[in-house]
């Protein structure tokens, strides 16, 4: 039998928004497309959740932030990532996140931002096209 | 001679080397193996325990309290959180962490989130390969927490030095324990959430349970201690940890001893499933390469022959090669 490596993401919460509803069902449909994934929980530290990914061996970290900090801690984790020297871990974005950031947060580094509305189809197709098992 | 160096990577506890070993061994990577051979002389320091209950009882929530009891008493620790794979997508969604993530910034602790996948070689191997890589690393702990549900799990759990049933009250969980064969394997059983209707009928039938051993504790065998906690409080996690503690030194006291790979019982069952794991997986391997298996497969489907009959030409074959 042929071992295929499976595909791990983190689903994290930075920041003090403490709703997880849109998380919790993205980290279902994750894996129902068959990736394994870790869950952090709410109110994490940018280096909180880099530490985690770090230990996790995750491809992909998922961001959600419904609160409007997401300027600071979504570029935060990218940087982070690359001072860890484990930039090759995708992050992307979703929750209330203005049209006027989204150029702003891809230039800093977030692959891609998922607003409001986005069906689950299209958030796992893009994960399966844009992450593969480092 | 990369080998060597990851080894000795992992050996100087880089925690980016561990967390890729800990996946190679998980995707069933066959270089890693020489990778464990390197680690071997490094491993057999660590203390494993291993923690299994029901889904609910509050094993996270504990390990996570065990953890900072064990880190204020200076001990480094390893968790190895291992959460069910959906047998229908074969994802898993692996939430241990989430009670556990206080010490992710503890550099004194690492914690892995293990789904059971259900791959060959099995659940038992690869936790039992990733309790290595940790324990090369250099942790004075580490524990495993498993669903307590199937037989890999339970069989997991079975390879720590000190393994804890974790129950709560008012689930009828004695008999249902009982059955699942679980009870036979505890040496620390805990009654979490004992702020909880029930803790005394809970507490009466554990005792009942163990009582029935008697025998084996009066010519020096090890009577398993039932101790009441609240996780979530933090009431009774100290005095859990002093159990775990006299039952380490029970272990070297009695002569069993803390070295897993010097009980002859214990070496000859992983073995066992070493080999076990490697056969079919290179039997499965050089079926599937030459198209034997994809073929087996098809004329089964298509009604041209029995999976009984499949199964017989894909074996007797290989079975007869390894005879010459």
């Amino acid at each position: 039998m042929e071992h295929k490596r499976r595909v791990r993401v983190m689903v994290a919460k930075p920041g003090l928004d403490g709703h997880d509803r849109g998380a919790r069902i993205i980290a279902r449909a994750y894996r129902d497309a068959g990736f394994e994934v870790v869950y952090t929980g709410l109110h994490q530290t940018p280096e909180e959740i880099v530490e985690a990914a770090i230990q996790e061996d995750v491809d992909m970290i998922g961001l959600s932030s419904l609160a409007g900090a997401h300027k600071y801690l979504f570029p935060a984790v990218v940087n982070l990532l690359r001072e860890r020297g484990a930039d090759d871990i995708v992050v992307c974005g979703g929750g209330i996140i203005p049209d006027e950031d989204l150029e702003k947060l891809k230039q800093a580094g977030i692959k891609q931002i998922f607003t409001p509305g986005t069906p689950l189809e299209e958030i796992v197709s893009w994960v399966k096209q844009n992450v593969s098992p480092r | 001679m990369v080998m060597n160096n990851l080894a000795e990577k992992v050996v100087a506890g880089d925690v980016r080397s561990v967390a890729r070993l800990i996946r190679d061994i998980d995707d069933g990577i066959t270089e890693v193996r020489e990778v464990l051979k390197d680690l071997y002389p490094h491993t057999g320091n660590a203390y494993v325990v291993g923690i299994t209950g029901s889904p609910g009882v509050g094993k996270s929530t504990l390990v996570d309290q065990m953890v900072a009891h064990l880190r204020k008493r200076g001990k480094s620790v390893g968790v190895l959180a291992v959460d069910p794979t959906s047998p229908f997508s074969g994802g898993a969604i692996l939430g241990d962490r989430v009670r556990m993530q206080r010490h992710s910034m503890d550099q004194g602790v690492f914690i892995r989130s293990l789904a059971t996948r259900g791959h060959f070689g099995g659940l038992t191997q690869s936790t039992r390969s990733a309790i290595d890589v940790l324990d090369a690393m250099g942790k004075d702990y580490i524990l495993v927490e498993t669903v307590g549900v199937g037989q890999d799990e339970v069989d997991v759990v079975k390879s720590a030095h000190t393994t804890v049933i974790v129950v709560v009250p008012g689930m009828g969980d004695d008999i249902q324990a009982i059955k699942a064969g679980i009870l036979e394997v505890g040496d620390i059983f805990l009654i979490n959430k004992s702020d909880r209707e029930g803790t005394d009928k809970t507490l009466s039938d554990l005792r009942l349970m163990i009582e029935m051993d008697q025998k084996k504790y009066d010519q020096g065998g090890w009577k398993p201690p039932i101790l009441k906690v609240e996780a979530v409080f933090d009431k009774g996690v100290a005095q859990f940890i002093d159990e775990i503690d006299r039952h380490a030194r029970y272990l070297v006291d009695s002569g069993k001893g803390l070295h897993f790979r010097s009980n002859p019982e214990r070496v000859r069952q992983e073995l066992a499933e070493m080999v076990k794991g490697r056969l079919i997986e290179e039997v499965l391997n050089s079926l599937t390469g030459t198209g034997a298996f994809d073929r087996a497969v098809e004329s089964v489907t298509q009604g041209s022959t029995d999976p009984y009959t499949a199964c017989d030409d894909l074996v007797l074959p290989t079975i007869k090669r390894s005879r010459e």
